[in-house]
């Protein structure tokens, strides 16, 4: 009975529609609230359709602001982020966020126009072949060829894009595509025989942990990204409490385990903090938990935790063993595994000696700057940007040397509060990102950090954030130069700063002001504090340009080829 | 070096197989040979590849990300397993009235046919294992090789496995 009226639901549903409408009813169906975009000739029957669909749009100034925009959306609601760019530039214009969404797991669902079906292949004006150039940085993608497979196609998309790992799918809608009709079915279920992501973890394999945790004496967690894909933030501390092991975080995974939290040994990799990377050479357990053995996390491989018995948490089979040879590979969702581990209440490791060793190493290898007067410091105004949000900000980032202060001094106390371009190191990530995240969370605070030179590759994106008045901080680390590659080259090049130096920089207040944005400049603590004091007061985006000292650099370093406990600047 | 032998089913959809061989670009996999063909179900292509790799880690690396495309239904590295392996190769080879009858005599061992006849050259055609293949090209070759197609490796597993050890490693270099 209750069958029978389903299908006269179903029934009723069914109704004939063009590829425009279906793709707007697609998205309702699939309760999306925002989607970023660039209008253009090959989607003008999509945008025509948009005019009066309620569906909210927010019209970014470049197609790479308004991908970035969905990530930063994505990485803060849970959500998948939507994008809709036009054929040829439009599409090739998403191509560094598609790559970026791809290397950091970030759920995309991307719209792209492609010329009519019937010129496809004749170089049409804006065709480009998007399909053969996103391949590689999709988790999939589709192109149209038949109208009837719309409906399929959107649901698989999004499907694909938020179940296992994460990832960027593209469909790619010939123009033609968009006006043709056909009967819109969306309540069909998705039916993917080569895509069965395993999420149940084997029981040997905990069982195998189980075991080894209990026979260790300097176990460690390194945790990513992966405990907050699958919000696992609550079993991971429970497990390291239960068990006494300490936690280590990746770039991607800051915010999983509490900054404050007397298990926490910082950051690992090429800037971690001594603890964390030295803890990694000793451990004798290294308990993986959703990251992916990043080079700049493990430095040279032939020296990574030389001395560990390596467990891999992955949902991603192909990422257990690929850079670490791994002993006991547990293929699953972090959240499944931690509760399977936390149910298991193994015997607890003796790892007194071990803690007491890495408490010493706390106290004995701080992180480290110093402090001088009238200058001010970057760290130290991550420090201060820490003080007034009480970490609890969030923080979106470009990469370079401002992201790994932020990682190293802003102590986030929470998940879901941190956006970075981690894997692909995308300059100009940072400011659309902030928006994305802002409107995922309209009443968070929201802090866009970013450098001098990432602020200039996506600055347009000002008006975005004016014309939506969105309470944006916007806080430029000004150093007149790109100060990883100053910094590389003052250490590795013989300081032949080859085109890494900008000293001439444009007003960036007056030209926050252009855009009708309150901006204001400090360049020593002092007018750092009143400014901030300021710009957390106001209720609307505010630009603040900090001009740092120049020549400061990002410490300890692992230099490229070294190991993790080679590296360099830990101490005066 | 280590030759490995994937087979693999997969949607017959467009882009499939530049998918395939863009995840080898992508990830510097070496691809010996491909061979491509329907299956008995309707939709579902097999492929088979040959590659070269470094060592076993990278053999698995290889099927573990073949098998996250969506596209593709199963992988398995049948190397290691009792299997059958075929090639087919064209042959053109140059003749004289007086080599024309030693080709004939040379070739039947091999059960490969004539399938071309022309004046002044023959075009054997061979079926069997990569190195059968190989064996009779070096012993046509003094005639002179006018062109050769091969059509890379297909295999399949056999229909029962006996235990590993009596396999052969013919695959590795």
């Amino acid at each position: 009975m209750a069958a029978n009226m389903k299908v006269k639901e179903r029934v009723a549903k069914k109704q004939t529609l063009c590829g425009a409408l279906m793709l707007i009813e697609a998205l309702k169906a699939e309760n999306v609230k925002v989607i970023f975009g660039y209008p253009g000739g090959a989607v003008l029957p999509i945008y025509d359709k948009l005019y009066e669909s309620g569906v909210f749009h927010v019209l970014t100034r470049h197609e790479q602001g308004a991908i970035h925009a969905a990530e930063g959306y994505a990485r803060i609601s849970g959500k998948p982020g939507v994008v809709i760019a036009t054929s040829g530039p439009g599409a090739t214009n998403i191509v560094t966020g598609l790559t970026d969404a791809m290397m950091d797991s970030i759920p995309l669902v991307v719209f792209t126009g492609q010329v009519a079906s019937n010129v496809i292949g004749s170089d049409a004006f804006q065709e480009a072949d998007v399909l053969g150039i996103t391949m590689p940085i999709t988790k999939h993608s589709y192109q149209v060829r038949d109208i009837h497979e719309l409906p399929k196609i959107i649901k698989e998309a999004f499907h694909i894009a938020t179940t296992g790992r994460p990832g960027p799918v593209l469909i790619d809608i010939p123009k033609d595509m968009a006006v043709a009709e056909a009967e819109f079915d969306y309540e069909q279920d998705v039916q993917l025989p080569g895509y069965q992501p395993t999420t149940k973890p084997n029981h040997l394999q905990i069982r195998k942990l189980v075991e080894a945790v209990s026979q260790a004496k300097r176990p460690v967690i390194l945790a990513g990204a992966g405990v907050l894909h699958a919000n696992a933030h609550e079993q991971l501390k429970q497990y390291a409490e239960q068990q006494n092991i300490p936690v280590i975080h990746t770039l991607l995974g800051l915010g999983g385990f509490p900054a404050d939290h007397p298990l926490f040994l910082g950051m690992a990799g090429m800037h971690g903090t001594y603890t964390a990377n030295m803890a990694l050479y000793e451990c004798d357990l290294l308990i993986n938990v959703g990251a992916r053995f990043d080079d700049r996390v493990t430095g040279n491989l032939a020296h990574f935790a030389p001395k560990a018995t390596v467990a891999h948490i992955d949902i991603d089979p192909a990422e257990i063993g690929k850079n670490v040879p791994t002993k006991i590979p547990i293929v699953g969702d972090a959240k499944e595994a931690l509760i399977q581990l936390i149910e298991q209440n193994g015997k607890r490791p003796d790892v007194s000696e071990w803690l007491n060793k890495l408490n010493e190493w706390k106290r004995e290898y701080p992180l480290m700057y110093k402090r001088e007067p009238g200058v001010l410091k970057p760290q130290r105004l991550i420090e201060m940007i820490h003080e007034y949000t009480n970490g609890e900000a969030v923080v979106t980032t470009d990469v370079g040397q401002h992201q790994m202060w932020v990682a190293q001094y802003y102590k986030f106390k929470q998940p879901h509060r941190w956006v970075t371009s981690g894997g692909l190191g995308t300059m100009g990530f940072g400011l659309p990102a902030a928006i994305g995240a802002q409107l995922a969370q309209p009443e968070a605070t929201v802090v866009a950090i970013v450098g001098d030179g990432g602020f200039q590759m996506t600055l347009q994106e000002l008006s975005v954030i004016q014309e939506l008045n969105l309470p944006i901080k916007i806080v430029i680390v000004n150093n007149q130069a790109l100060g990883m590659v100053r910094q590389w080259q003052e250490i590795f090049y013989e300081k032949r700063y080859s085109h890494s130096l900008i000293p001439n920089q444009p007003d960036f207040v007056r030209l926050a002001e252009a855009y009708g944005m309150k901006a204001m400049r400090a360049t020593t603590e002092e007018e750092a504090e009143y400014v901030l004091k300021e710009a957390f007061a106001t209720n609307a985006p505010v630009l603040l340009d900090f001009h740092v000292h120049p020549g400061e650099n990002v410490y300890p370093m692992v230099a490229p080829g070294k190991g993790l406990h080679e590296m360099v600047g830990v101490k005066w | 070096m280590v030759k490995r032998i994937i087979t693999m089913t997969v949607n017959n959809r467009p882009g499939v197989l530049n998918r395939i061989t863009g995840l080898f670009t992508k990830r510097h996999y070496n691809i010996e040979s491909i061979t491509v063909g329907h299956t008995e179900t309707e939709g579902v292509s097999r492929m088979t590849f040959v590659v070269n790799v470094d060592d076993e880690r990278i053999a698995e690396q290889i099927t573990k990300q073949l098998n996250k495309q969506i596209d593709v239904l199963k992988v398995v590295d049948i190397t290691d397993q009792a299997i059958i392996v075929r090639e087919l190769a064209l042959i053109k080879v140059a003749v004289t009235p007086a080599t024309r009858g030693e080709i004939y005599t040379l070739i039947e061992p091999f059960r490969a046919a004539i399938v071309d006849v022309a004046r002044d050259s023959l075009v054997v055609q061979v079926t069997g294992e990569p190195e059968k293949i190989d064996a009779l090209i070096d012993l046509l070759k003094p005639y002179g090789l006018k062109e050769v197609a091969r059509t890379g490796t297909t295999a399949f597993p056999r229909g029962s496995q006996r235990a590993s050890s009596t396999n052969k490693s013919l695959f590795i270099i």
